[in-house]
């Protein structure tokens, strides 16, 4: 079993005129390599009628319900994050409880808001009650603002995280961009570290000693598999996890340590 | 044969690298099916005369049949027409030159004596777009990544010239290859080594556009984990002959002295 905690899907409303093929690969190349479920979220329009990482209220609905055909059309293999903008606060919380009840199984922040910012509160609470994990973007050592999203770097996800201590963070895409030992530096922190904060291994980023030292902040027990835009760099670094770790500490990788964080019943083995 | 045209041996300046020694890539090799690498000395890449290196490289490969020397020549020191002829003489694949990283214009006149140098040496140029992601390099590496258009200028400043180009994503190749005419674009050779896979299907679509013929298989190891480059190509379930040029036939064709 494998299961890719970070995968994305297109709709008709997005920028992508080849959205259907780019959905249809992302599942024949997941076939290929092994992926049992794709756990996938929706960025809005990603672009086309309100910004991807700040996303419409309208947008994020279209792109929810997107989803959620997807998972309908897809029982077997895909399975969905309710994606919000914590500025609407309300809409977020009535979105997240509209869309877990259709049976999405987490929770996508993107960078609408720091990670750092109240406004993230009410949505985290939400998410310890409802025993989901979070899905939360981050830039791995975010020094100054970029364009087109209000980023937070993992020492502000572990600070939303310190304040959160019964809701499971899910540390986006270690090798998508950025200084990752800045990343997990944060996670490893202080004594104890943020046990609550899990790193996911997608994106592009394939550096050497990277997943040496994700284990080494983390340990196999809180590293999942990941693929983002992506699903070749996330095979890689699984065949080489598959020389780095014995059968059963990769198996926490592949699909245990995400069975453990997502909703009992989320995924077939459950 | 899987040949990787994109190694690297020695301490990278700005993290610590795993896999950094001659055994550490001849073990990752081992472990990734990979034949033969073109090898460069890393550490040099930064040094104020990058050919100081070289002595090193020679020595260092010279008992591993597996591994090719790929030298450094600096066309703004003297002495480096003695280089180049060195890496004749030594049977080096190719000669690399990072000329941002020591500092001259990529597609200067010293560039350009050095691309018209290499052509009539009949050694390949290798010349890298970047060395790692934009996005997370040490705050005190400040050096430009390569333009397209500095490859552009060098593939039409010498007529026996020929280029492998590595680290480029598909929006480079692609201004680059469309931006030559068919002559130049055939003396260009790109590693496959960032380009992306499904399900953006990036290098499908290249191989479908530009051609088979044009891509090489290069790894950017211990940079980067070799098998990346290995699982992109297996995702891609190409006919053997395909996948054999892409590993080493276009190489062969093409590329070898």
């Amino acid at each position: 079993m494998l299961i890719d905690v970070h995968a994305h899907f297109y709709h008709d409303r997005t920028p992508r005129a080849d959205w259907r093929e780019r959905n249809a690969s992302r599942l024949e190349a997941g076939r290929k390599i092994g992926i049992t479920i794709h756990v996938a979220s929706i960025l809005g329009s990603f672009g086309r009628t309100s910004p991807t990482y700040f996303p419409s209220p309208p947008d994020l609905e279209y792109g929810n319900d997107a989803l959620l055909a997807l998972a309908h059309d897809h029982p077997d293999a895909v399975r969905g994050y309710v994606t919000v903008n914590p500025n609407y606060t309300a809409h977020a919380c009535a979105e997240i409880a509209r869309c877990l009840g259709a049976g999405m199984v987490g929770i996508k922040l993107a960078a609408s808001r720091r990670a750092t910012e109240a406004l993230l509160d009410p949505i985290c609470e939400v998410a310890a009650k409802r025993g989901v994990p979070v899905l939360h973007h981050v830039w791995q050592h975010r020094r100054h603002d970029w364009p087109g999203q209000e980023a937070s770097d993992g020492a502000e996800l572990c600070a939303l995280a310190a304040r959160h201590p019964k809701v499971r963070f899910i540390l986006a895409h270690i090798g998508g961009g950025g200084d990752w030992q800045h990343s997990l530096a944060a996670i490893r922190g202080g004594p104890g570290g943020v046990p609550n904060v899990y790193i996911d291994l997608s994106g592009s980023g394939v550096d050497g000693g990277m997943l040496e030292a994700c284990l080494d902040a983390a340990g196999p027990e809180r590293l999942l598999f990941g693929t983002d835009l992506t699903i070749d760099t996330g095979w890689a670094k699984l065949r080489y996890l598959e020389r780095l770790l014995p059968p059963r500490e990769l198996e926490l990788v592949m699909w245990r340590n995400a069975a453990s964080i997502f909703p009992r019943g989320a995924f077939p083995a459950d | 044969m899987r040949v990787d045209v994109n190694a690297f041996v020695g301490a990278y300046p700005y993290r610590r690298v795993p896999g950094a020694s001659v055994e550490g890539l001849l073990h990752a090799m081992e472990r990734t099916g990979i034949d033969v690498a073109w090898v460069s000395h890393l550490p040099s890449v930064f040094w104020r005369d990058p050919m100081a290196g070289n002595v090193w490289l020679f020595q260092a490969t010279a008992s591993s049949p597996q591994l090719r020397p790929v030298p450094a020549v600096h066309p703004g020191l003297a002495g480096w027409e003695r280089v180049l002829g060195e890496a004749a003489d030594r049977g080096a694949p190719a000669v690399r030159c990072d000329p941002l990283y020591y500092g001259i214009d990529a597609a200067g006149p010293e560039m350009r004596v050095l691309a018209a140098a290499c052509g009539a040496a009949r050694r390949p140029l290798v010349v890298a777009v970047r060395l790692e992601d934009g996005r997370q390099r040490h705050v005190n590496d400040r050096v430009p990544e390569l333009a397209a258009a500095a490859v552009r200028a060098l593939i039409r400043s010498d007529e026996d010239v020929r280029l492998v180009i590595t680290h480029a994503d598909r929006g480079f190749v692609e201004e680059v290859h469309f931006g030559s005419t068919p002559e130049e674009a055939a003396r260009l050779w790109w590693d496959v080594s960032w380009i992306w896979g499904p399900p953006e299907d990036q290098l499908e679509t290249l191989l479908g556009t530009i051609g088979v013929d044009r891509f090489v298989f290069g790894t950017g190891q211990p940079l980067r984990i070799p098998e990346s480059s290995v699982a992109k190509l297996d995702l891609l379930e190409l006919p053997p002959d395909q996948r054999a040029a892409i590993e080493s036939g276009n190489l062969a064709q093409g590329l070898a002295a």
